[in-house]
């Protein structure tokens, strides 16, 4: 103990001075949060709009089928999961104890946790304990079935995993229009929607900047740069003025259309640059390889080079997926959404809540969420990194 | 098959490549014909015009920031919200870049508690929306957490902090001695350094060259900027005013604090990853050459990870000057809020925004350009 003292915070006469001064500071800065989070901090605001922030001015009528989406989505989430991981799975280690899988879950979801545990304490209904058990429930399911799948099924399963989530998702919106949606409903599923819908077009944007053929190159180098140059708030504020005069009037888009379709076209162009960058990882050798066994162009594409490529781009995908639903908060802001953010926002203005400076206490609240979701997932995909050893082939 | 017997056209490679990027052109100028046949009925069943003529027009409303009034042209109002984007992206550059290496060599200090303060402020920040960033920078901090004019805050007369701005001690004088007195003071720096390590070549002893530049470079800056008529104030309050110094807007406080604690969190992760990546040979070969600490930084590790760490750093850049069009979320006229406010108040939308757009491309290919640049001599002189 004294030795790592020493080593880590006294080597010196300037480290001790240095450690002195940052200790003493951090530990008022914690004091000050602690203060605010247990005394200072009026949560009343919160409290009396969890459901807002959560999922915005959602029908109490339709709440069934909301939450029905959700635990299949879980359930959906726990096979495609079960399935990614046996891909990945080294076959090598034994098998983890309950405990240890305790402890490794406990260690890598206590940010989700935190958050939900807190939902559930502020919350006053038992609604959303019963979704909770609910979702954890049909994740749990989910993974085991997965797991029980032969592999032969496993691509099948995640392509019918994806349609059904979208399809569900769809489902969901016959209850309540999407442009009505709200609270971080609204930034989880913009951001899932676009994320599946733009992967196929990255990746032939990809294939096309890498292609042989001069015009293919051109086209798609011109539309990749094109919308990563331009500022994505610029780009949803340009489909709200702009995007109704390059349709027939007949059929004016809606604000979320509008959203997921800038969403979409901006995240491709960036998944086209991340898709590139695994193409180019694959060893010219591969090519040449299924080349010399007589496979041509096309097969060598899409059954040598192209798995090779998405494999070593996974955790790339999920660090663009966090940023989208990060980014998700603009479409609040330039299109009218009351998301998770906006929606904060606005609470602070009702009429029992305004002007009283509550916005520290919302923002914080909101900045919980997002922290806590966004956290999670680059761990995970860290994890994720590791276990596919990208780099370290 | 018989050689001599020509190939078929519809068998013929070289034409089939060219028939299949010919379609996919042909599909490509359909769309566009379409959305453009969309665009031209639309517009003349609005009564809205396409043309540029626009730009002319008086914007209808004002920046009271920049002394822009409404009468002036719209073009002048996309002019100041160019210079308000390069003012905070600029500013945002070097702030930024500072705080990141900063906290970067923070999470690589020996210093246990130093490095956990880095880890733990690269983590929050990185995980949270920059908007919300910015709008708590903007509600919270500034209208929410400075104090009134009356109850400034005043750190010995050089910093005034209060809700209606950030104020700064700054130079005062002409411009252009300004720059006088930046371009002598940096020439006499260099010149001062070639006749040291001359010095130094020839008559074998210690060159001192940091010494000796900057005793120049201050002495000149002093003398050229004495006779420049250039002079230095420091704000201070006069009744319900700031006076002299430079005050930044809240508006522009918000965006340029939101934006530094962001790209900072990820220039860290850079500055990490980029010294990481220096061999440990490298480090290893330079204690046993008995080079002391700043040494071995600045001829050993710092030239290897600088290498590495261009490239993201110029997307950093990148997204940073993107970023600053987060300025709309609190009303700070840059671009992107002047172009959506001109476009509420009477500008076409199409044009307006297909001005803004090349506006934007232009300043990302420069940014993308410079990059490149930068990359291109690091390599020559690393090889």
């Amino acid at each position: 103990m004294m030795i790592w003292l020493r080593k880590n915070l006294f080597r010196s006469v300037g480290d001790s001075l240095v450690t002195v001064i940052a200790g003493s500071l951090s530990l008022y800065v914690l004091f000050r949060i602690v203060r605010f989070v247990a005394v200072t901090g009026r949560w009343q605001v919160v409290e009396t709009n969890l459901a807002l922030l959560v999922n915005g001015a959602w029908p109490t009528d339709e709440i069934g089928r909301l939450s029905a989406t959700i635990v299949l989505l879980g359930f959906l989430g726990g096979v495609a999961s079960a399935v990614a991981g046996l891909v990945t799975s080294d076959v090598d280690s034994e098998p983890p104890t309950l405990f240890q899988k305790a402890l490794d879950l406990a260690i890598r979801l206590w940010p989700l946790a935190l958050i939900v545990g807190l939902v559930l304490l502020l919350s006053t209904t038992t609604g959303p304990l019963l979704l909770t058990v609910g979702v954890v429930g049909a994740v749990t399911v989910g993974r085991l079935l997965g797991g029980l799948l032969p592999g032969r099924v496993r691509p099948v399963v995640i392509v019918v995993a994806l349609f059904g989530a979208l399809a569900s998702i769809w489902f969901m919106s016959f209850g309540h229009s999407w442009d009505d949606w709200g609270g971080i409903l609204v930034n989880f599923f913009l951001a899932a929607i676009s994320i599946s819908l733009c992967f196929p077009i990255g990746v032939i944007l990809a294939l096309g900047r890498r292609s042989e053929f001069p015009i293919l190159r051109m086209l798609s180098t011109v539309f990749i740069e094109l919308f990563r140059g331009v500022p994505l708030i610029a780009l949803l504020l340009m489909a709200k003025n702009t995007l109704g005069f390059f349709v027939p009037q007949e059929f004016t888009p809606g604000a979320a259309v509008r959203a997921i379709v800038v969403f979409v076209l901006f995240t491709s162009a960036y998944v086209a640059e991340i898709v590139r960058g695994g193409l180019q990882s694959v060893p010219k050798g591969q090519i040449e390889a299924a080349r010399a066994n007589g496979l041509t162009p096309i097969p060598t594409t899409f059954r040598i080079v192209l798995p090779q490529a998405l494999r070593n781009v996974i955790p790339a995908l999920v660090g663009q997926f966090i940023s989208l639903f990060k980014d998700t908060t603009l479409a609040g802001v330039a299109l009218g959404f009351l998301d998770l953010l906006e929606g904060g926002q606005a609470i602070t203005q009702q009429a029992e809540f305004r002007g009283q400076g509550l916005v520290i206490e919302t923002l914080a609240f909101v900045g919980l969420l997002f922290w806590a979701g966004s956290y999670t997932m680059s761990r995970e995909s860290q994890r994720l990194e590791s276990k596919l050893g990208v780099g370290s082939r | 098959m018989n050689s001599s017997e020509k190939t078929p056209f519809w068998r013929n490679v070289a034409v089939l490549r060219w028939a299949f990027q010919l379609a996919i052109v042909a599909v490509v100028g359909v769309i566009i014909a379409i959305l453009v046949n969309n665009l031209l009925v639309n517009s003349s069943s609005q009564g809205i015009p396409l043309g540029f003529g626009f730009l002319s027009q008086p914007a209808s409303f004002p920046i009271t920031a920049n002394d822009f009034r409404d009468t002036q042209p719209v073009w002048q109002a996309m002019y100041e919200g160019v210079l308000n984007t390069l003012r905070v992206v600029l500013v945002g550059f070097v702030l930024a870049t500072v705080f990141g290496v900063l906290i970067g060599l923070g999470r690589l200090s020996g210093n246990w508690l130093i490095r956990t303060i880095s880890t733990v402020y690269i983590e929050i920040v990185r995980n949270v929306p920059l908007l919300l960033i910015v709008i708590f920078a903007y509600l919270g901090l500034v209208l929410e957490v400075f104090p009134r004019i009356e109850d400034s805050w005043d750190l010995a007369g050089t910093i005034i902090v209060n809700g209606r701005g950030f104020s700064i001690p700054w130079i005062t004088g002409p411009f252009v001695g300004l720059l006088a007195a930046v371009v002598l003071s940096i020439a006499a720096g260099l010149a001062v350094r070639r006749w040291r390590l001359r010095v130094a070549e020839s008559k074998d002893e210690s060159a001192y060259v940091v010494p000796w530049m900057a005793a120049a470079m201050v002495a000149v800056l002093f003398w050229v900027g004495f006779f420049a008529g250039l002079g230095f104030s420091s704000p201070s309050i006069d009744g319900r005013n700031v006076v002299g110094g430079m005050t930044m807007q809240p508006e522009y406080f918000a965006l340029l604090f939101a934006l530094v604690t962001y790209t900072a969190s990820h220039i860290a992760e850079i500055v990490r990853g980029s010294v990481q990546s220096v061999a440990k040979g490298q480090v290893e070969a330079s204690q046993a050459m008995a080079l002391n600490g700043w040494q071995r930084m600045r001829y050993v590790i710092f030239p290897q990870a600088l290498r590495v760490a261009i490239p993201p750093l110029g997307n950093q850049y990148l997204n940073l000057m993107k970023n600053s069009s987060l300025g709309f979320a609190v009303s700070y006229f840059e671009l992107t809020k002047v172009v959506t406010t001109s476009v509420g108040t009477r500008s076409p939308a199409v044009p307006a925004f297909l001005v803004l757009m090349i506006i934007y491309l232009i300043m990302s290919l420069t940014i993308s350009a410079l990059v490149n640049i930068a990359n291109r001599k690091m390599e020559v002189v690393g090889r």
